[in-house]
């Protein structure tokens, strides 16, 4: 018997009770949504609380889902919310709701290749707006088109369009001071 | 400036990988948290998700859970029933939790994991189903707790998980499950909203592991059709389209006819060279159905059950679908009658069952089928089963025909209902097949599932020349079943063959258990039909063996080679019986240089691969299967062997062009 069988399947059965169905899932999912949180906060002790809160969200929220969108989309859209609430309940504590102030895989990059290239992304993610590095997180690292990317943040595809030019924008603005 | 975007996107990327301590407190509460909020905890609840395994009949439900219009080409693989895979995956989750993912990894890179899993999938599910219960104590208090707070009982909760597992840590499985999680991340194109039914590859399996093979045959052909269509239509299948059993079977074979009085079918079997690889074998098994006289038929109860909703507009379905009946009016009798039923916004009887003799009534109510509004399916088919209720008769055989581009996606139509409905009409002796239309919106794993529950085949036309073949050239197969439930099971000899893969029929496995017992559903043979089933074999001491002895393994005493390569095994029921009957054969190992038809069916199964991106035809190209089954068209009466050279040219040439 094979292991595989499609998200929208498990998530489903998930949906009706099937436990074996969403211990599947989340553990298919789990990494990429660690991945992802670590993306979005920038702080591993945020990207941990972060990932926390949406495994506890999903049974709730998994019997919202009726199937309609892709169950990876439908979790990106999970996540994003979970982020919002995130940084909605913690803006008293700006630095931890801002995110991205001290990448800490800085640790783990030993070489000074790598330090430079994750001091890089500090910085940059750090210019972007939290809504920017959202889309430019689901663009770029998780490669969602931007159709599903809008999809997930309940926007406009034009409105994720326009936040990737300012992405783009703001970078370039990065590297002309750098030039200075 | 996508210099900066893709500096960006490759910073990004570089994530770090979860805190394993913490990753299983996750899982754990999540796990605590679901069971609150399902109240799966009781006992009485878990059963209910304990469903046993049902293989074939139930392997294209799952595909059925995404209807819908959401489908997407990676949704599409497949084919277990969803009880069993979730309880191993339950065990693959646990063991993550102990074991670091750069070790679980590993033996994904190293190649064959698979065989592995798979033998840990096929003993060990029930054990690992009990796993489960493990994690879920003091689910209860867990209930209320804030999100923010991670209490100290999740810790405790998560840790009689591990510690159980750990004792059991394969770690195949989990490697199994670590290859799960990368395809996962990858993002399919969103296509179009067709869904095909099928599954990875067979592994290559280990003798001296898993020496027994089972599997259900299958007569379908749809998949050659689709195969062809999109070629025709100048592009490659999706490799999700492509079932290789499928297309093997759509060809017949000059297998020897059944001697009277025997088994309805004839078993025979042959070893010969894989051309793909000198240091292997193609072991082909053919079984050939008797042809009742067709003189002595009885008579037949049909009814034409048309999807005509808006989506059937068109030539290629609507218009295709009435030539294809008006040809099959031709094979019928005076006696046999005829209904249609159409369904779309609503269903309809347009035709009262009518004497087959009655040609113009019936042709006219052909001619006036139109196509408009959406589809409701359940409510056509419940009409359609009415009808040959009312139509059936002593010793006549009842089917029903429904035709459609498979979309079902509008009315009551549970997907779980609609099967368990097909499957009581068989009980009930009404037969269902059905005919696919049209592509863009083909609901390939919904026509198979429909066919395979209702004791019929799933055949897709696309073209005139296919109609004829299905339903003038080949309709007494499709209509008069002479063999149920007919399963295959091969048990290798470890001193002779090191190491085997079957061809195909990934959607078609089944348990090693399952073979015994009656109450496992599998595949029909209709009058006339050919099963063609292909394994390569590694003899033992070839350089292809794939797989490293275990280092821990047993040390398995071998005995000398008795020349025999393997024990056939096959079930089948007489049709509408209960018990099941059993042949048995040996194997011999002895490698024949293969005829025309053993080569022509390589031929199609080597193109199969290769459309499927073979893993393991090597260098083996388009070029050297078209010259295989050049040289093996024999008589080919139907021009079918002459039409697949035409269709393995295309495909060479559009891979060049890719």
């Amino acid at each position: 018997m094979r292991m595989m069988t499609d998200d929208e399947a498990l998530a489903r059965a998930a949906a009706g009770g099937d436990r074996d169905a969403f211990a599947a899932l989340l553990g298919r999912h789990y990494d990429r949504l660690f991945a992802f949180a670590m993306r979005l906060t920038g702080q591993r002790a945020e990207a941990e609380d972060l990932t926390q809160d949406i495994c506890l969200a999903l049974p709730a929220k998994l019997r919202g889902f009726r199937g309609e969108a892709r169950f990876t989309t439908w979790l990106y859209r999970v996540a994003v919310n979970a982020a919002h609430d995130r940084r909605r309940r913690s803006a008293s504590h700006a630095r931890a709701a801002d995110g991205w102030g001290d990448w800490e895989v800085a640790r783990r990059a030993a070489d000074s290749e790598s330090r430079a290239a994750t001091d890089w992304l500090a910085e940059a993610m750090a210019t972007l707006k939290p809504d920017l590095r959202d889309t430019a997180v689901l663009i770029l690292a998780e490669e969602l088109t931007q159709a599903e990317a809008a999809s997930v943040l309940g926007l406009s595809e034009g409105t994720v369009a326009w936040r990737m030019s300012e992405v783009k924008k703001a970078l370039r603005a990065r590297a002309a001071e750098d030039m200075e | 400036m996508t210099d900066d975007l893709d500096r960006l996107r490759k910073a990004l990327k570089s994530t770090p990988a979860p805190d394993t301590t913490r990753k299983a407190a996750d899982l754990g509460a999540a796990m605590a948290r679901f069971d609150a909020e399902f109240d799966t905890a009781s006992e009485s609840g878990r059963q209910e998700n304990a469903a046993p395994v049902r293989p074939t009949s139930e392997r294209g439900w799952i595909a059925r859970l995404i209807d819908g219009g959401e489908t997407m080409f990676h949704a599409m693989t497949t084919r277990a029933g969803l009880a069993a895979t979730t309880g191993l995956v339950t065990a693959g989750l646990a063991l993550f939790l102990v074991l670091p993912p750069e070790t679980l990894r590993q033996p994904v890179q190293l190649g064959q994991p698979e065989q592995e899993s798979e033998a840990l999938a096929e003993s060990d599910a029930p054990a690992g189903r009990s796993l489960a219960p493990a994690p879920r104590a003091d689910t209860t208090e867990l209930a209320p707790l804030a999100d923010e707070a991670m209490p100290a009982p999740m810790a405790e909760v998560a840790a009689p998980m591990a510690a159980t597992t750990a004792l059991r840590a394969e770690a195949p499985a989990a490697a199994k499950m670590a290859a799960d999680m990368d395809a996962a991340v990858r993002l399919a194109p969103a296509t179009d909203t067709e869904a095909f039914t099928n599954a990875e590859a067979n592994p290559v399996k280990v003798t001296a592991e898993e020496p027994v093979s089972t599997f259900s045959v299958d007569v379908d052909t749809a998949s050659w059709s689709i195969v062809r269509s999109s070629l025709m239509n100048g592009q490659l299948p999706s490799p999700d389209a492509v079932r290789i059993e499928e297309m093997v079977n759509y060809f017949p074979y000059a297998y020897p006819a059944p001697s009277p009085g025997d088994a309805p079918f004839s078993v025979s079997t042959s070893l010969s060279p894989t051309p793909w690889n000198p240091d292997t074998r193609i072991l082909q098994i053919g079984l050939q159905g008797v042809m009742p006289e067709t003189e002595a038929r009885p008579p037949l109860n049909l009814v034409f059950l048309i999807d005509t909703s808006g989506s059937m507009q068109g030539p290629d379905r609507l218009g295709l679908l009435a030539q294809s009946f008006r040809l099959m009016l031709g094979q019928l009798r005076p006696e046999d009658q005829v209904a249609i039923v159409t369904y779309a916004g609503s269903a309809g009887e347009v035709l009262a069952p009518t004497p087959a003799s009655d040609r113009a009534a019936i042709l006219g109510a052909l001619d006036r089928l139109e196509a408009g509004g959406s589809t409701a399916g359940q409510a056509g088919l419940d009409q359609a089963y009415e009808v040959a209720r009312g139509m059936a008769g002593a010793g006549e055989v009842t089917r029903v025909i429904l035709a459609t581009d498979g979309d079902f996606n509008v009315g009551p139509s549970d997907p779980e209902a609609l099967k368990a409905d097909v499957a009581r009409k068989r009980e009930d002796g009404i037969y269902l097949s059905v005919l696919g239309f049209g592509r863009g919106n083909l609901n390939d794993a919904l026509m198979q599932a429909l066919a395979q529950n209702g004791n019929g085949q799933a055949a897709y036309i696309d073209t005139i020349a296919e109609a004829q073949k299905v339903l003038v050239d080949q309709l007494t197969g499709q209509l008069f079943p002479i063999a149920e439930d007919v399963k295959i099971q091969l048990e290798f000899n470890p001193a002779e063959v090191a190491e085997y893969r079957l061809i195909g029929y990934e959607t078609r496995a089944l348990r090693r258990e399952d073979f015994n017992n009656d109450r496992v559903d599998a595949g029909e043979i209709g009058a006339g039909h050919q099963v063609t089933a292909l394994y390569e074999v590694t003899p033992v001491g070839s350089p292809a063996v794939l797989n490293e002895p275990l280092r821990y393994g047993p040390e398995t005493p071998v005995e000398a080679a008795d020349g025999e390569l393997g024990f056939l095994r096959l079930r089948y029921k007489a049709p509408g019986e209960a018990a099941s009957q059993l042949i048995e054969a040996p194997i011999a190992a002895e490698a024949q240089e293969a005829d025309a038809e053993a080569r022509f069916a390589i031929a199609i199964a080597g193109f199969g691969q290769l459309l499927r991106n073979g893993l393991y035809t090597g260098e083996w190209s388009w070029g050297h299967a078209i010259a295989l089954a050049e040289g093996a068209r024999g008589e080919d009466r139907f021009g079918y062997r002459s039409e697949a050279l035409r269709l393995m040219r295309l495909a060479e040439t559009l891979d060049a062009a890719r």
